[in-house]
């Protein structure tokens, strides 16, 4: 197991690096942040200082290098518009980016397995096809549209929700968090619900098709033969089962939960990390830009590597093979 | 009455309404096992065995359905009995061992929470001595080191022992009735042979009735005290497993004995019944067996009648074979 984690590790630091190189290279070939960032009545010595100030003089292996060594010792470099550390900046907007992914990540679980349990026993049901419909939906709408209409329908027309901003929030170890306030989640409601429908959708399948295949293997009908009850046969025997690719595949998820809650966050102006890369990427803010996809990177790999531990605990045959390894 | 059977089946039938039709998988099945008795259910695959076991727990799933007759579990009437006194029966009056054995455990729960649970369904014991009964349970059908073994996932078995964990599972409640489901069928003969031993002993010592399904004729011989053969979907030929077996009277029964292979027939051609088991949607009209029948007469168009024709023989067939030998 020490040598499967340690193994996993070192991969993991080499797609981190490899990961580096691409984005620093993409992030340098697009646009110059001069142009943007530079006053309009600025003269030629002005705009060479900034050039110089910023480092943009240097060859881009140079570049590169001097990145590599900063974000070694934790420095991500200055964001260009406000002056302060890119990492700082996004520290300061990651907990609001985390807490609406964990809010729509239980949203989906919450609801996405017992309606997909649900499905797959009754596959025949009118109400097992109107969630099978629906789950459809969830798929193919786009997330920026159904915020919109939700916005329009919940805090517009109906007036029963704020449509956008964080509402009140309530420090915990110097961290807001919005949960904890009702007004906090009123306004956290719909970005979330929002960004748990696309997640929903594929929980409510993966737990059904799960149900269906599960439903039919000879241990579930030896537990009814055991005489055991419908309650400890779905909530036991067949929900451990279910849940190996349930757990796979939300936990990649997650990571997509935060890396892409940009769309939502900048449909209902909720002050997290995603909104900070379009303003970034608007501005073309190259260290936050650069920050935050290190960053995400990091998440990635670090989801990963949990997912990996996680699925050796519920399934115990992945963990002999991994003692073998 | 101290004399009633354990279990008593009369004219059951269960149907699979599929969208191609009504499948028959049990039509008019009528069979009885008294205390400690060992009854033997053979036939080919598809002729109804399996799901007449699976109709004695109320297992039966859609599209399938009891749709007739009566199972009379020490008098009382199973069909149509409430899903709750159906689970209160399963596992603790009636269980039953499948025939994968790599398939019954579930692969995710360790054994230990896999027996406890099967007494806890029925029974409110202590966690302690829930386990000392699995762990004596486990003792008997002869895994070694149990208390250790308790604590293993079903991968950790080889097929021969999960299937004594099956068993074990099976026994935990000491139940009245065991419907075993070709139990050894996916094992090799010596752990077969095993297994074969533990339960007859088994039964003998505790008065357990044993219902083993099986299509091997050579088990039923050694093991059972009845024999109830089914071809499809319905009971053709039963009674003491000696007569049926020394004296088959339905030419299907004479067919399949005679298809064993024996050790002093080597070089000839094995002998086997011409022709396929029908399908159970479309059965010939009359008698199911006559078109695969080399005594099959135009009476045969008519379907032929369980009767009995010595002391608990019961034979259905319009030219039952000379009582006297094969």
């Amino acid at each position: 197991m020490t040598v499967f984690v340690i193994r996993r590790l070192l991969q993991a630091a080499l797609v981190v690096l490899i990961m580096s190189l691409l984005v620093f290279g993409g992030v340098f070939l697009v646009g110059d942040p001069v142009e943007m960032l530079v006053a309009d009545d600025a003269d030629q010595a002005e705009r060479e200082m900034m050039i110089k100030s910023m480092g943009l003089d240097l060859p881009f292996y140079l570049q590169y290098l001097r990145f590599i060594g900063n974000a070694l010792q934790g420095d991500m470099g200055n964001s260009f518009v406000f002056q302060e550390s890119a990492m700082h900046l996004i520290a300061e907007r990651m907990p609001a980016t985390f807490e609406l992914a964990f809010a729509a990540l239980f949203i989906a679980v919450v609801l996405g397995i017992p309606l997909g349990i649900y499905a797959g026993l009754n596959a025949n049901s009118w109400i097992s096809k109107t969630i099978m419909t629906s789950s459809i939906l969830g798929f193919s709408l786009p997330t920026f549209w159904v915020g919109i209409m939700m916005i329009l329908f919940f805090a517009v027309i109906m007036g029963w929700l704020p449509s956008s901003g964080r509402g009140d929030t309530v420090n915990v170890f110097g961290i807001p968090i919005s949960l904890l306030t009702l007004d906090g989640l009123s306004h956290m409601l719909l970005p979330a619900v929002n960004l748990a429908l696309f997640k929903l959708s594929m929980v409510i399948r993966l737990a059904r098709a799960g149900t269906r295949e599960v439903v039919h293997q000879d241990y579930i009908k030896f537990a009814r033969a055991k005489g055991l009850s419908d309650t400890r046969i779905i909530g036991v025997h067949l929900f451990k089962n279910i849940m190996i690719p349930v757990v796979t595949v939300l936990g990649l998820e997650f990571g997509g939960l935060v890396a892409f809650s940009v769309v939502t966050e900048t449909v209902f102006a909720w002050p997290g990390m995603g909104k900070l890369l379009i303003d970034s990427i608007n501005f073309l803010d190259r260290p936050v830009i650069v920050a935050y996809l290190m960053f995400v990177v990091v998440l990635f790999v670090c989801i990963n590597l949990i997912v990996d531990v996680l699925y050796s605990v519920l399934d115990p045959r992945v963990r002999l093979q991994e003692m073998k390894s | 009455m101290s004399d009633q059977a354990t279990l008593e089946v009369r004219n059951l039938q269960t149907h699979f309404f599929t969208k191609a039709g009504v499948v028959k998988a049990v039509d008019d099945v009528s069979f009885s096992v008294g205390k400690g008795k060992i009854l033997g259910l053979v036939g080919e695959s598809g002729s109804g065995k399996t799901v007449t076991g699976f109709s004695i727990l109320g297992l039966v799933d859609e599209p399938g359905r009891v749709v007739g007759g009566e199972i009379l579990y020490r008098g009382e009437n199973l069909v149509g009995a409430s899903q709750e006194r159906m689970r209160q029966l399963r596992g603790n009056n009636i269980a039953m061992i499948f025939q994968d054995p790599m398939m019954t455990l579930n692969p995710v729960l360790r054994i230990d929470t896999q027996m406890i649970e099967a007494i806890k369904a029925h029974q409110k014991v202590s966690d302690d001595e829930a386990r000392q009964r699995c762990r004596d349970a486990l003792g008997q059908v002869g895994i070694p080191a149990p208390e250790e073994r308790l604590k293993s996932y079903p991968h950790q078995f080889s097929g021969g022992m999960r299937q004594r964990v099956a068993i074990a599972i099976a026994l935990l409640n000491k139940p009245e009735l065991i419907v075993a489901d070709e139990p050894t069928t996916a094992l090799d003969v010596t752990i077969q042979g095993q297994i074969l031993y533990e339960v007859q002993k088994l039964c003998a010592e505790t008065g357990t009735a044993m219902i083993w399904i099986t299509h091997d004729l050579s088990v039923v011989a050694g093991l059972a005290d009845e024999v109830a053969v089914m071809y499809a979907g319905r009971v053709v030929e039963s009674g003491e497993v000696d007569g049926v077996l020394d004296a088959p009277q339905h030419p299907y029964t004479a067919g399949l004995i005679g298809s064993v292979p024996s050790r002093n027939a080597r070089g000839k051609r094995l002998q086997q019944i011409p022709g396929m088991t029908p399908s159970l949607l479309n059965l010939p009209v009359g008698c199911a067996f006559k078109t695969r029948c080399s005594y099959s007469t135009p009476v045969c168009e008519a379907a032929p009648v369980l009767s009995e024709v010595a002391g608990g023989r019961q034979v259905r067939c319009h030219h039952p074979l000379a009582t006297e030998a094969v």
